[in-house]
């Protein structure tokens, strides 16, 4: 049997070989392996770029204290970007299966339509869920637009579930009862972050304080943007990076705070749009900061 | 010599539902090209679009064109010029006599293209027009958009390639069979091409799929669903039924959460015993050609189970809190931005069934009916609006009364879907559906064209039906708010209903509506009527003297509506007409038709309306406007459409 983290290494490994950066986690709280840098700004332009990384995906209103089988506050993908996708992306996917044990003879695989849209980032793209024996383990989408704009080159965004693909191949009806590597399980290394972070999520926030920081991160994005010039012969120095991790420090809050039942749903368009806005800043800047200034 | 054509345009795999549309799609723009041919054939699977005609010609006919030139009259340097451009002597044209005079004229042999020329030069056109709800783009910004990417195309026509190139694919003579049973490349003839791909595991007419599929579930009690053969039919290439089973204690939970489990969210057939309840199995549908190793059966067997014991997690912790403890939690869930939230609609809910004369117990439903909108089950399995609500409400200890009109309240969802069962359900939907529409209206959110996004269209509909089909008499027009956009808008609805639902002629809709469309119960009840009536041999008469009378007020200009003074009356056609009206006044038309339209006949014949006395005249006239008046209660019968 497989242990997670094999399964974990060979997927990395496969695309390795078949030409990815492999990237460690982003270090700022995600709600999606979309949302890092290396996928976010990285569709954005015209170079070429090729990466996969695990991603530790927080998604507060999920968390259910490490008492459903199959629902956590935080879940790992497997996010892989191709850009430009290649003409065999699929077939090179579907080998992925194959190189962590899936024979694919054997099993019934389906492509199924879904289509992906973050309201927050100004993203969406067209593609499927995939589905194993019924099961859905990957997203599959062809990016279209990311922070409101249309991508030059349109990037295939694989994100395997890991959970849901490492019970499938050791047979368990638990994601508690994966085994992580000989020795410990899934509960072992995880569970206790599952009930913490349900306690924090949905009894222990402080919601005002949350207010205060979304604000505060909120500010601090917005400031920087607007001393963004184009035309700036220093414009390569601007950063923008740091910008971007304001953004994704607003995103995790309002996901805590919607979680805490903080956001009604009358507020809850406007938050969104305090978000998307900044997020689309930032790309607009990042698409403008790869080019040159104009003589 | 007559040749045979293959097209396949091969792609990633593409959304089922939309896979007939574009096969059509594709099919009338192939004939607009206007190629001779004898025959089309159409297929698809999720990875195809696969047009074949037969006898197609190696080239079109040769065809002349006339080109006219200056008049006979022009100066000779006009037609020298007309010649030169031609490329011809002035002594080849022709003098043509036309309407307007003689003009030189030359008919130039225009030489049949290949038919190959002609397909290689439109399909590249053709086949990125096919009509997509949705489409993308995958090469670079600006390139070509369909609704997924196209991987491989084959053109043949005869044994030759038909060269286009689209997105940097070449047309070629290569296939690809089933992704994981096949080879990724097939070479394929005109001739050999559907048992090619038969050889590397891909059925391609959806015609057989579904024949398989069909067979292959005989035997098993499956609740028949054809929507979902349907799409099982386009997401697979190579479909094979599979059976699983699942805990029977599962079989605790309501039959329509598990059956929108299967259904919905993993695309099983869900089984039944031999007393038409749900049995702890299912069936599905792979798309591969076997699991002799039982490898799908428990992969999907363990997924259905998962995904059970969350909707049974959902269905107990949801329990905890009673729907009637959520009524204020519903101030947390917005209707529409600008229309509040779902408590405030259930407010205006609960007056409209007021107005309507419903009762305790319907207003309680109202009261109840969106505060599933809070539970858990339904934020997962939204498609169960309402029914979980009723389901609770059961459960909770509701009268039947209450709620099946919880379950029952977004019905009719469709022309074909039932109508709540009970009268509460029907106020309930009638009130949801009044309210969305009244303040849609309001705020001019009207439907467009084929744009409805709140789906009004529907609502009107739904409660047009439900007041008809469950005979609830009311003031629809009151309930309109006085809306003019709203009262056109249910007008047509009404129209529709009677007319495309119910077979009605569409001119005894107009006539029965013309008489008023306040109460729908009422107008049916008139529409069945004057259907009834029709083919009696006094209707179409009396309705054409119907049209007379109104045309003659019309141009008379009349809105005096005086007493009649017998006393102004001739005798004869006019008095008998007069006392004739005496006795029937007040009785059915159905019951008078025969005694009044022989003398409304011979008053025509006999009598001038426009008597030169001006008080005679008044008086016919008023005469005239009683009897309409009096007679198109039922319906305005100058509406009818007559032969006569």
């Amino acid at each position: 049997m497989q242990s997670f983290q094999e399964i974990i290494f060979k997927l990395k490994q496969y695309w390795a070989e078949r030409g990815c950066i492999i990237q460690e986690p982003y270090d700022v709280e995600v709600g999606a392996g979309t949302m890092c840098p290396e996928t976010f700004l990285r569709v954005l332009g015209p170079k070429p770029y090729n990466v996969a990384y695990v991603q530790p995906s927080r998604r507060p209103a999920d968390g259910r204290y490490g008492d459903n089988p199959n629902r956590l506050y935080k879940h790992s993908q497997l996010q892989v970007i191709l850009k430009p996708s290649p003409d065999d992306v699929i077939e090179q996917y579907l080998g992925s299966l194959e190189a962590i044990g899936i024979d694919l003879r054997k099993h019934d695989i389906k492509f199924e339509e879904d289509n992906w849209e973050a309201p927050t980032l100004g993203a969406w793209g067209i593609g499927w869920q995939v589905m194993l024996d019924g099961l859905e383990i990957t997203q599959f989408t062809y990016f279209q637009q990311c922070g409101g704009i249309d991508l030059d080159l349109v990037p295939a965004e694989l994100t395997y579930g890991l959970e849901r693909l490492a019970a499938f191949l050791q047979v368990k009806d638990s994601v508690y009862d994966i085994e992580w590597t000989k020795g410990f399980s899934y509960a072992d290394v995880r569970y206790r972050d599952e009930l913490q972070y349900s306690v924090y999520n949905f009894e222990a926030a402080d919601i005002a304080t949350l207010w205060k920081l979304f604000d505060l991160h909120e500010g601090e994005a917005a400031r920087l943007l607007k001393l963004y010039d184009p035309k700036s012969p220093d414009k390569k120095r601007f950063p923008l990076l740091p910008v971007y991790d304001q953004v994704l420090k607003c995103s995790n809050l309002f996901n805590t705070l919607d979680s805490r039942g903080a956001i009604s749903v009358t507020e809850r368009v406007g938050v969104i749009q305090r978000v998307r806005k900044i997020a689309v800043g930032v790309a607009q800047a990042w698409v403008d900061q790869q080019e040159e200034v104009a003589a | 010599m007559s040749l045979p054509f293959l097209l396949e345009i091969g792609t990633e795999e593409i959304p089922d539902w939309m896979i007939p549309d574009a096969l059509e799609n594709l099919r009338l723009l192939f004939e607009k090209l206007a190629i001779p041919h004898e025959s089309v054939t159409m297929d698809a699977t999720p990875r195809r679009l696969v047009l074949r005609a037969e006898g197609l010609p190696e080239r079109l006919a040769d065809s002349e064109e006339r080109i006219t030139g200056p008049a006979k009259s022009a100066p000779p340097q006009a037609v020298a010029g007309f010649a030169r451009k031609l490329g011809v002597t002035i002594g080849e044209l022709a003098i043509e006599a036309t309407p307007k005079g003689e003009y030189y004229s030359f008919t130039r042999k225009v030489e049949g293209r290949r038919t190959k020329d002609i397909l290689a030069e439109a399909l590249p056109g053709l086949i990125l027009q096919i009509y997509f709800p949705k489409t993308m783009y995958w090469t670079a910004k600006g390139g070509p958009r369909f609704i997924r990417p196209i991987r491989w195309i084959v053109a043949l026509l005869g044994e030759e390639i038909v060269p286009f190139e689209i997105a940097g694919v070449r047309a070629g003579a290569l296939t690809s069979g089933h992704r994981r049973l096949g080879a990724r490349e097939i070479a394929v003839t005109t001739a050999d091409y559907e048992r090619r791909l038969r050889d590397h595991y891909v059925i391609l007419s959806a015609e057989q799929r579904r024949q398989k599929i069909r067979k292959e579930l005989t035997g098993i009690r499956v609740k028949p669903d054809d929507a979902l053969r349907e799409t099982l039919v386009y997401i697979t290439e190579y479909p094979t039924v599979i059976t699983g089973g699942f805990d029977p204690q599962f079989l605790r939970l309501p039959e329509e959460v598990l059956i929108t489990v299967m259904r919905h969210h993993q695309k099983y057939f869900s089984v039944e015993d031999a007393h038409g309840k749900l049995a702890p199995q299912f069936a599905a549908v792979m798309n591969i050609d076997a699991d002799p190793e039982g490898f799908v059966r428990r992969g999907n067997e363990r997924v259905l189970r998962a995904r059970f014991n969350d909707a049974r997690f959902f269905w107990e912790t949801d329990q905890k809190k009673p729907l009637a403890d959520r009524v204020a939690d519903l101030k947390h869930v917005t209707f529409q931005a600008k229309l509040g939230s779902y408590y405030e609609k259930t407010r205006r809910m609960m007056k409209i069934i007021k107005e309507l004369g419903g009762k305790r117990l319907s207003i309680r439903a109202a009261r109840l009916s969106k505060c599933d909108l809070t539970t858990e089950l339904v934020k997962e399995f939204t498609e169960l609006q309402g029914v979980v609500g009723g389901l609770y409400a059961r459960a909770q200890g509701e009268p039947a009364e209450v709620w099946e009109a919880i379950y029952d309240h977004y019905k009719p969802e469709s022309m074909d879907d039932a109508i709540p069962r009970n009268l509460a359900g029907q106020y309930v939907s009638v009130a949801d559906k009044l309210d969305t529409l009244r303040g849609c209206f309001r705020l001019g959110l009207v439907p467009t064209g084929s744009r409805d996004p709140f789906g009004l269209r529907r609502a009107a509909q739904g409660v047009v039906r439900i007041l008809v089909e469950g005979r609830v008499e009311c003031d629809l027009l009151a309930l309109l708010e006085g809306n003019q956009a709203l009262i056109d808008f249910f007008a047509d609805r009404v129209k529709f209903y009677f007319k495309d639902h119910r077979g009605f002629a569409y001119d005894e809709v107009n006539a029965c509506m013309a008489a008023g469309w306040r109460d729908l119960v009422d107008l049916e009840a008139r529409l069945v009527r004057v259907q009834k009536l029709r083919p009696t041999p006094d209707f179409e008469p009396l309705a054409a003297s119907f049209k007379r009378i109104k045309n003659i007020l019309d141009q008379a200009k009349f809105t005096g509506g005086g007493t009649i003074d017998p006393q102004l009356m001739e005798a004869g056609p006019e008095r008998d007409l007069y006392d004739e009206y005496r006795r029937i006044a007040g009785q059915p038309i159905e019951s008078v038709i025969s005694r009044l339209r022989p003398k409304v006949d011979l008053l025509f014949d006999k009598v001038l309306v426009n008597a030169p006395d001006a008080r005679v005249r008044e008086n016919r006239l008023t005469l005239l406007k009683t009897l309409l008046a009096e007679f198109s209660t039922t319906a305005d019968f100058s509406e009818i459409v007559t032969h006569s």
